[in-house]
């Protein structure tokens, strides 16, 4: 694999629920120590694509590559062990464990104890290896400035905090690739500040590329290197931020009007 | 697994050693030790008939752990814990006898063998979930219960199977007082297996499935895997107490694994507390002493002439049973969370008193 090739890519990728097509032919790459921006009105496919980079949904059509390697019929849990990590738009926390345990579940596919080492935990070297992670994890939880609830229940935060949680358990994956579903959801202004400062940070000092879906454009624009827009599955428009800003299809399919530029090229594919 | 913080003021831990200690507070742990120390002096002190109850916990805690690791913390279900009891109890009979293996090596195996078994009744809960699980390990249980019947090379079919005494250096452990040791050694060895277990790597993954299926699986945690192994950990667990149980009375039936004890152990976990080690024991402890504490009270209205003797004493076996069918529906009621919970709650009491935060 050489410098230049991405570190993802999404060549030709198509989804359908029965008659529904959530993504149709969408092709993106990108590349190692970005942050890349998928936007687009609501049921554009934009959690589809997510989904289907992580691994839950798996694509009719196309193939997705990571770090050159294809990869697109692998599990969710194998992908984590290529270094995928992600957040969910809804909460999806482990509410009944601690703040804590639930950092260092992010921490499974690197731990090895197992259902017989671990409970042998003394004298299998356990123990040892726990506090290991341990003490990464709480470098993961100083950074997030959430060390005061490292000992709450997670199921017991209120949304903005949770949403914090669920990014250090991301985090503690030690990931190439995080994906952030709606990272910015239902937060105050200074929470969003907070939220984008820790983005940046895991892009600029821990060397995680990111890709995010959120419908802030103020964050959006401000943070991301380029910008993916969609709409009804298909990709419209990719570009520098200030390119997606004065596109004329991106316009449109946020103030839904009939995209006629759109139709037309349809309408000739179709003719063809 | 939660940890509400209930440290004495200016406890504070400096280590993350310090910090994942199983026991929350040094007094804690120095009751628990001393408890386990006093403990070995009982068959001194106390006469067989308490001794036999102290190891009827045992065995029948050990499984009960087993069953909270795969309901309480795995979040499944299983109606079938009694048939892995009894394969523990048969398949420690069967090594000693038909292999000669010696007894003390045996019920680690057969603990390992039935965890195995269980894990091949297991595979359905890769597919399914709830209701329908609870109905597919109904089947195990019928299955498991038909082939001791018939099975006898193995069981001994209506016969049953002899179970010998664990014999150590020589020693038979065949009495209630000496084969006390043997089950408190067993008890604490597997509870804090199974504490080990919970706050490591593989017991997490359990609550993580249990609590965020799709979540654990994008944290790198294999699904199916891990809801076998539940069903394997689970099996051993009842693999272990039921080897306990039948060399402990030497005689091994197919007569008393029925669906009636897979329910009873489902009874204990959620009285002790569904997830969580301690009320596992709990719920062992209260399911078996509560009859003999309604017979002392049955006793004590007998004696007292109150009611014709007679009719009391005839209908005692009915009291019972209703009583606990009683004390069961009162528990979902009033504690959902169990005598685990409720234990929490009374420490939280004394602990903030005079005031209620």
């Amino acid at each position: 694999m050489n410098s230049a090739a991405p570190l993802l890519a999404i060549s030709q990728v198509s989804l359908a629920f029965g008659g529904v097509k959530a993504l149709t032919d969408v092709n993106f790459k990108v590349s190692k120590g970005e942050v890349f921006s998928i936007i687009g009105p609501n049921g554009a496919g934009k959690t589809s694509m997510l989904n289907c980079i992580s691994g839950r949904y798996r694509p009719n059509h196309g193939s997705i590559t990571f770090k050159g390697k294809e990869m697109t019929s692998l599990k969710p849990n194998e992908r984590s062990d290529l270094g995928i990590g992600r957040t969910f738009q809804n909460l999806a926390l482990f509410g009944h464990m601690s703040v804590l345990d639930n950092i260092m579940v992010g921490r499974h596919h690197l731990l090895k104890n197992n259902f017989t080492t671990g409970p042998l935990y003394w004298v299998s070297g356990a123990q040892k290896e726990e506090l290991k992670h341990r003490r990464e994890v709480e470098d993961i939880i100083d950074f997030l400035e959430i060390s005061h609830i490292r000992k709450k229940q997670a199921g017991t935060l209120s949304y903005g905090l949770r949403k914090r949680v669920e990014l250090a358990r991301a985090v503690a994956l030690k990931p190439d690739l995080i994906l952030l579903d709606e990272p910015m959801a239902g937060m105050n202004q200074e929470e969003k500040e907070d939220m984008a400062r820790f983005i940046l940070d895991l892009n600029e000092e821990w060397g995680m590329t990111v890709v995010m879906i959120e419908h802030d454009m103020g964050v959006v624009m401000g943070i991301s290197n380029r910008v993916m827009v969609l709409d009804f599955g298909r990709k419209i428009a990719e570009g520098l931020p200030d390119e997606i800003m004065a596109n004329e299809h991106v316009k449109k399919a946020y103030l839904g009007e009939e995209d006629e530029l759109l139709v037309e090229e349809d309408a000739v594919e179709e003719i063809a | 697994m939660i940890t509400l913080s209930m440290r004495p003021c200016g406890d504070f831990r400096t280590t993350y050693k310090a910090d994942t200690r199983i026991f929350d507070t040094r007094l804690i742990q120095a009751v628990a030790i001393a408890s386990v120390i006093g403990l070995c002096f009982a068959p001194l002190v106390l006469d067989a008939y308490y001794l036999t109850l102290f190891i009827q916990i045992s065995y029948l805690a050990i499984a009960a752990l087993g069953l909270n690791i795969l309901v309480g913390f795995t979040g499944q279900i299983s109606l079938g814990h009694g048939a892995f009891f009894g394969f523990g109890a048969f398949a420690s009979a069967w090594f000693t006898n038909s292999f000669a293996i010696p007894v003390w090596i045996s019920i680690p195996m057969a603990g390992w063998f039935t965890m195995a078994v269980g894990m091949l009744f297991g595979l359905p809960a890769a597919r399914i979930k709830g209701l329908y699980l609870a109905i597919a390990t109904l089947a195990a249980q019928f299955i498991i219960e038909d082939f001791f019947a018939r099975a006898e090379w193995f069981s001994g079919g209506a016969y049953g199977a002899a179970a010998e005494p664990v014999i150590l250096f020589g020693y038979a452990f065949d009495s209630d007082e000496s084969f006390f040791y043997i089950a408190l050694f067993a008890l604490v060895f597997m509870y804090l297996w199974g504490a080990n277990l919970m706050r490591s790597r593989d017991g997490r993954a359990f609550v993580a499935v249990r609590d965020h299926y799709l979540s654990a699986e994008i944290m790198g945690i294999n699904l199916t895997w891990y809801r076998l192994l539940s069903f394997g950990v689970s099996s051993f667990y009842a693999g272990i107490g039921g080897a306990l149980y039948g060399h402990y009375l030497g005689f091994v039936s197919a007569e008393g694994f029925t669906l009636m004890m897979s329910v009873q152990f489902l009874a204990m976990i959620i009285i002790g507390g569904l997830g969580s080690v301690q009320g596992a024991l709990m719920g062992t402890i209260f399911i078996v002493l509560l009859p003999e504490v309604l017979e002392a009270i049955v006793g004590l209205i007998t004696h007292s002439g109150l009611v014709s003797a007679g009719n009391v004493v005839e209908n005692l076996s009915y009291f019972k049973e209703m009583a606990i069918g009683l004390v069961i529906i009162l528990f979902l009621i009033f504690e959902p969370d169990g005598l685990a919970h409720r234990w929490k709650q009374i420490k939280a009491y004394w602990k903030y008193y005079p005031f209620a935060y």
